[in-house]
């Protein structure tokens, strides 16, 4: 019975760094002096990426989708998130479904109503790039042909995990390149 | 199920001779035809004859059939509750033809003849509102015909320096294809790249 030595690490420490030494040094200032000391940027963009309050823009059989990611199963709005029927009142546009010609001058248009900092999440195959309907008279190529995106979620329709995790993607974005500057 | 409707036919064809062009039941379905001047009163005689009572109308649509010498199809499908029975009846159209609305027999033909009007151009006569009803507004062609492309003549796009979506002709990266599920040895009507050598041999 060889008894194998097991979590022994031989290559590289690729552990990182100790989380525990970190939230302890964290809790030692805040017992030591009272308050913490981060950036603005910093805590700004951590605030936004909580409360992405969602224009809900379902056009097609996406929006079931993003409706299933709404509700308890993959509850959303447990990463801050809320649905907004008004654009005025939302950060993101999650524009889920296919976008007609005909559509197409109210989609820019409720973007352009929206405050900034604005991102938009396309979801589904027919926002990225027309999908099943690429060919077709009716319908825009592509979402991007009308407002800039910032997160692609693919598939046919996307489910509401990929889209939990699309968002996942937009806030690490928002974290990794989020400024107050204009 | 199939002999009813045999009789229903029959009494139809009876009732209106000059009107019927001709009738029959396929997969236990009647369909009759009918000439376009008969219009709005044949099918107000279907929805009245104590016989027929088609009261619902279900649907109209057209057909394209561009060898044709009268190109189109009008397609109305009725059901009757009251007799649990259904019909369909078919006038042939030439292009530019006006039909008559039947919207004062069936107030529902409205946006149904509206959707024929978009799709294929047929116009109908009476009719208390021809316009388009699906495509986009200042749309051209009607899409439903066989001779208009299925990418169409234009497509939309944010411009950045007149801050409004603007409208160009279509210009596609990659080409529509046809798949036809052939492999390319079967499908294929071109002499593939190589095989000239084989066939040289013998």
């Amino acid at each position: 019975m060889g008894v194998m030595p097991e979590k022994i690490q031989t290559g590289a420490n690729s552990a990182g760094a100790d989380k525990d030494v970190s939230a302890k040094k964290l809790g030692e200032q805040l017992a030591d002096k009272g308050f913490l000391l981060t950036t603005t940027d910093d805590i700004i963009t951590w605030a936004r990426t909580g409360s992405l309050h969602w224009m809900t823009f379902g056009l097609a059989c996406c929006a079931v989708e993003m409706i299933h990611g709404a509700m308890p199963r993959y509850d959303l709005e447990r990463f801050g998130t809320a649905p907004r029927a008004s654009p005025r009142q939302a950060d993101l546009m999650i524009v889920s479904g296919t976008v007609t010609n005909k559509m197409a001058p109210a989609v820019r248009k409720l973007y352009d109503q929206m405050p900034e900092p604005r991102y938009v999440l396309s979801m589904g195959s027919c926002a990225n790039g027309g999908g099943y309907y690429h060919y077709s008279y009716s319908v825009v190529r592509g979402v991007d042909r009308l407002i800039p995106v910032d997160v692609y979620v693919p598939g046919c329709p996307p489910t509401a995990e990929a889209l939990v995790y699309g968002i996942m993607q937009l806030q690490r974005k928002i974290r990794r390149t989020g400024t107050i500057e204009r | 199920m199939s002999e009813a409707l045999m009789d229903l036919g029959a009494r139809i064809e009876a009732k209106r001779p000059e009107q019927v062009a001709g009738w029959h039941v396929t997969l236990d379905e009647l369909t009759v035809e009918i000439r376009t001047n008969a219009l709005p009163g044949f099918i107000e005689f279907l929805k009245a004859d104590t016989g027929c009572r088609f009261t619902t109308l279900v649907d109209i649509t057209a057909v394209d059939w561009p060898e044709r010498e009268t190109r189109f199809d009008v397609v109305y499908h009725l059901l009757s509750m009251w007799q649990n029975h259904r019909i369909r009846v078919k006038c042939a159209v030439g292009e530019g033809d006006m039909v008559p609305s039947i919207t004062g027999v069936h107030k529902a033909a409205n946006w149904y003849e509206r959707e024929v009007f978009d799709m294929f151009g047929i116009l109908f006569a009476d009719h208390p509102d021809m316009r388009r009803i699906l495509t986009d507004y200042g749309f051209r062609g009607h899409p439903l015909k066989k001779d208009f492309p299925t990418t169409g003549y234009t497509e939309v796009r944010y411009d950045e320096a007149q801050k409004r979506v603007v409208y160009e002709p279509v210009s596609l990266v990659q080409e529509y294809r046809q798949f036809d599920f052939m492999t390319p040895w079967e499908g294929a009507e071109y002499i593939l790249p190589g095989d000239e050598k084989g066939e040289a041999k013998e």
